[in-house]
């Protein structure tokens, strides 16, 4: 383990599995957040949905007529992101912004709590198994066991993996910067702005406020659908409220209702994140420091996270692509 | 830069470099798990026989010393599952909540609790077992009613500080379980660091913690960044971020494992006819009311606690009519975390000391606070009733892990209906 070592770890992981999902969860909290002022506390109920309908689909259910490959199982994983968006928003989008909050967490817990406690799920161990064979089956790559781009290396699958979910983020980001820019994107924007205004103007925004709820929640179920194929696992307490929390500090830290913002956040996050902690265990493994134990790294990431989202809140809410005027910072 | 702001960031990186500086725990050895049996008082109770199975079909077992504790080394880290060969245990007892615990070994040695209460008194204390229909029995209902009303109190301690900071403030502070949490730890430290008797360190720690958790942390934080006009929806992102730091930090410096106070733990329950219940939890629960009453007496009555309701109503109103807005918030901070405090001891008290004991309770006082209706007074209290006495009874139709489920529900059929909620007055929204 030396400094290069680090290094790599750290840049890997920016770019790795774990960071596009996060990104694209969080691509998706950007249009409802971001731009239409939003503020769902519970992006990771879409994320489990995406991950469950995959791993229920192609696990439990394998081979049943109803679902006959991974294509249709992500097809069926997006009907249930929208109706999943359509329980939540109807109760929820008339309310005020803090009430939306509060119910947004509480519906992810509950989701998290009802696919724990129910054994056709998987129960409290969850779902492991086969998903996405089809996936992996069609993986351009020539047979070899490990790939080098410069100093990173990875799997055959990993390389796939990571590839078709950068190029699924370059045509959503592609989708978003198209729609923002469309009739559709300023009134929700307008709806961020000043909802009454909008609504003076005849605009249902209502039906925007759903409309967002709904393809934001498709851009997180996708974060979920690549979270099962990629790690062909599927965890009830992976789908914990810090998840969006996350989510929340990666859009605020790249900058919120920017296209780009969510990918400068999620790449500088899992930078930041994974050098860290590489670099405090290096420093334990050559004795360097000698009053931590390499168990308590763990907690000074997630501190340094609280701390970070707390002072970007405080001191640069823009983060690093934004704009002040266009942040929902107030509303009641 | 504003002078609030610069003290703030000189107070965070001062507590930054001292969780770097040096507060580590010593070096620990190989990964190992440690079983203690404890009765009541803590008393350790021997020649217990614990087994320990693992991966890779890893087993191992030890017996008690007369510490009441067996560390049985393991392999490696990992998920093991210990369990307490109850037929070792002495006669008429039992392991509270059953006598086996999964464990995740990381590295070093982790420790598991068993405390052994009196046959048929804490077999499964709160969760109350299988959620089956047959199971449904007149005592049961009472025993879930009793752990109800127990669990609503802890709710209305956080909930009403919550609901209190909200209507004076307009924050809504995702952070307020940790002060439950700090509370529970600050006076842990007193009772098991400092060895003070857990009756004196209670009361020492409350103080402690409404002082330096509640008008501390308005002064710090807070005040400042209503002085800099910061957005609510900024400032209940800055308690997120807040309430992560603090549960990581805690973690940070106590690790993982659930702890017990000195004092009174492994009580035995007395029987009351149909109802199990500790003398503790009564002396607690009788506490938590006077608390309770004392605040809503003050609020409703004295010359502060009218501004503070002066304030909750319309804060420009009220500084215009001669009420001191920013004194009226500090005591609200210091009464929230007061009564958070007390909240945090008495759940540390009947159950453990853990870093996630906040975090867990957060959501239901949240949905007690929007029952009730955000802001009221009244309507916190209530709305902590109706959500401790569901989310027990619950447990009769729906598996225990779904209790909270049941209350979060609860919470958002209600906001259909009446979105103001119970007490809360009708408000044009959105």
């Amino acid at each position: 383990m030396d400094m290069g070592f680090v290094l790599t770890q750290a840049i890997s992981q920016a770019i790795g599995v774990t960071a596009i999902i996060y990104l694209l969860a969080t691509m998706g909290l950007n249009i409802q957040f971001g731009y239409t002022g939003l503020l769902n506390f519970g992006q990771i109920a879409f994320v489990a949905v995406g991950s469950y309908a995959i791993g229920v689909f192609m696990v439990q259910w394998q081979g049943s007529a109803f679902v006959p490959n991974l294509w249709v199982a992500i097809l069926y994983a997006i009907l249930l992101s929208v109706v999943l968006a359509l329980i939540l928003g109807v109760p929820t989008l008339r309310l005020r912004a803090d009430y939306l909050a509060i119910v947004t967490i509480a519906a992810g817990e509950i989701i998290r709590l009802l696919f724990k406690s129910t054994d056709a799920l998987g129960g409290a161990q969850g779902i492991n198994g086969k998903m996405g064979e089809e996936f992996y089956a069609i993986n351009p790559f020539p047979e070899q066991d490990r790939f080098d781009f410069g100093p990173l290396s990875y799997t055959r699958n990993d390389a796939w993996v990571v590839t078709v979910g950068w190029i699924v983020i370059v045509l959503l980001l592609l989708l978003t910067w198209a729609l923002m820019r469309s009739p559709w994107g300023r009134v929700l924007k307008g709806i961020r702005e000043d909802e009454d205004a909008v609504r003076s103007l005849g605009k249902s925004t209502y039906l925007r406020k759903m409309q967002a709820l709904i393809l934001g929640g498709i851009f997180g179920t996708l974060g979920g659908v690549f979270w099962a194929v990629a790690k062909q696992s599927v965890q009830p307490d992976s789908f914990v409220p810090a998840f969006t929390f996350f989510c929340y500090t990666i859009l605020i830290l790249g900058g919120a209702a920017r296209v780009m913002g969510p990918v400068v956040g999620a790449i500088i996050f899992w930078f930041l994140l994974v050098f860290i902690e590489q670099f405090l265990l290096l420093l334990i493994s050559n004795g360097t420091i000698t009053f931590l134990e390499p168990t308590q790294v763990g907690p000074i990431r997630f501190i340094l996270v609280g701390l970070g989202l707390m002072l970007l809140m405080i001191f640069r809410p823009q983060g690093i692509l934004g704009d002040k005027k266009e942040i929902a910072l107030d509303a009641r | 830069m504003h002078r609030g702001i610069a003290r703030l960031v000189l107070v965070l990186v001062g507590f930054f470099a001292a969780v770097l500086m040096g507060f580590g725990p010593a070096q620990a050895e190989g990964p190992s798990i440690t079983a203690i049996v404890t009765g009541a008082d803590k008393a350790p109770i021997s020649g217990v026989t614990v087994n320990v199975a693992g991966p890779d079909g890893f087993t191992g077992s030890g017996e008690t010393n007369a510490e009441g504790q067996a560390t049985i080394e393991v392999p490696a880290g990992g998920k093991y599952t210990a369990t307490v060969d109850v037929a070792t245990l002495p006669v008429g007892v039992e392991v509270k909540s059953g006598p086996e615990r999964t464990i995740n070994v990381l590295q070093g040695d982790k420790k598991a609790l068993f405390p052994v209460v009196p046959a048929g008194e804490g077999g499964d204390s709160g969760g109350g077992g299988g959620g089956i229909f047959s199971d449904i029995t007149v005592d049961r209902v009472l025993q879930l009613i009793l752990d109800g009303i127990i669990l609503s109190l802890i709710i209305a301690l956080g909930a009403l500080g919550l609901s209190l900071i909200f209507g004076t403030t307009g924050l809504s502070n995702f952070a307020h379980g940790e002060l439950l949490t700090l509370g529970a730890f600050t006076v842990l430290v007193l009772n098991t660091t400092l060895g003070l008797n857990l009756i004196i360190a209670a009361p020492i720690g409350i103080v402690i913690s409404a002082a330096l958790w509640g008008w501390g942390q308005n002064q710090i934080l807070w005040k400042p960044l209503r002085r800099r006009g910061t957005g609510l929806i900024a400032a209940m992102i800055v308690s997120i971020g807040l309430a992560i730091a603090l549960r990581y930090t805690i973690l940070f410096f106590f690790g993982g494992s659930p702890e017990s106070y000195a004092q009174f733990a492994g009580q035995p329950g007395i029987d009351l006819g149909p109802v199990f219940v500790t003398p503790k939890a009564i002396i607690l629960s009788i506490i938590a009311v006077i608390f309770l009453v004392a605040a809503v007496a003050w609020l409703k009555g004295s010359r502060l606690g009218k501004a503070t309701r002066a304030v909750s109503d319309n804060p420009a109103l009220a500084s215009a009519s001669g009420v001191n807005v920013e004194r009226v918030i500090s005591v609200v901070w210091v009464l929230g975390a007061l009564l958070a405090a007390y909240g945090g001891v008495f759940l540390g008290m009947t159950q453990n000391v853990v870093w996630t004991m906040g975090q867990f309770l957060l959501l239901t006082m949240f949905a007690a606070v929007v029952l009730g209706g955000l802001g009221t007074i009244s309507g916190a209290i209530v709305g902590s009733f109706v959500v401790g006495i569901t989310v027990q009874l619950s447990t009769l139709i729906v598996p225990p892990e779904l209790k909270t489920a049941s209350a979060l529900l609860l919470m958002i059929v209600l906001l259909l209906i009446r979105p103001q909620g119970l007490l809360g007055r009708p408000e044009r929204v959105g």
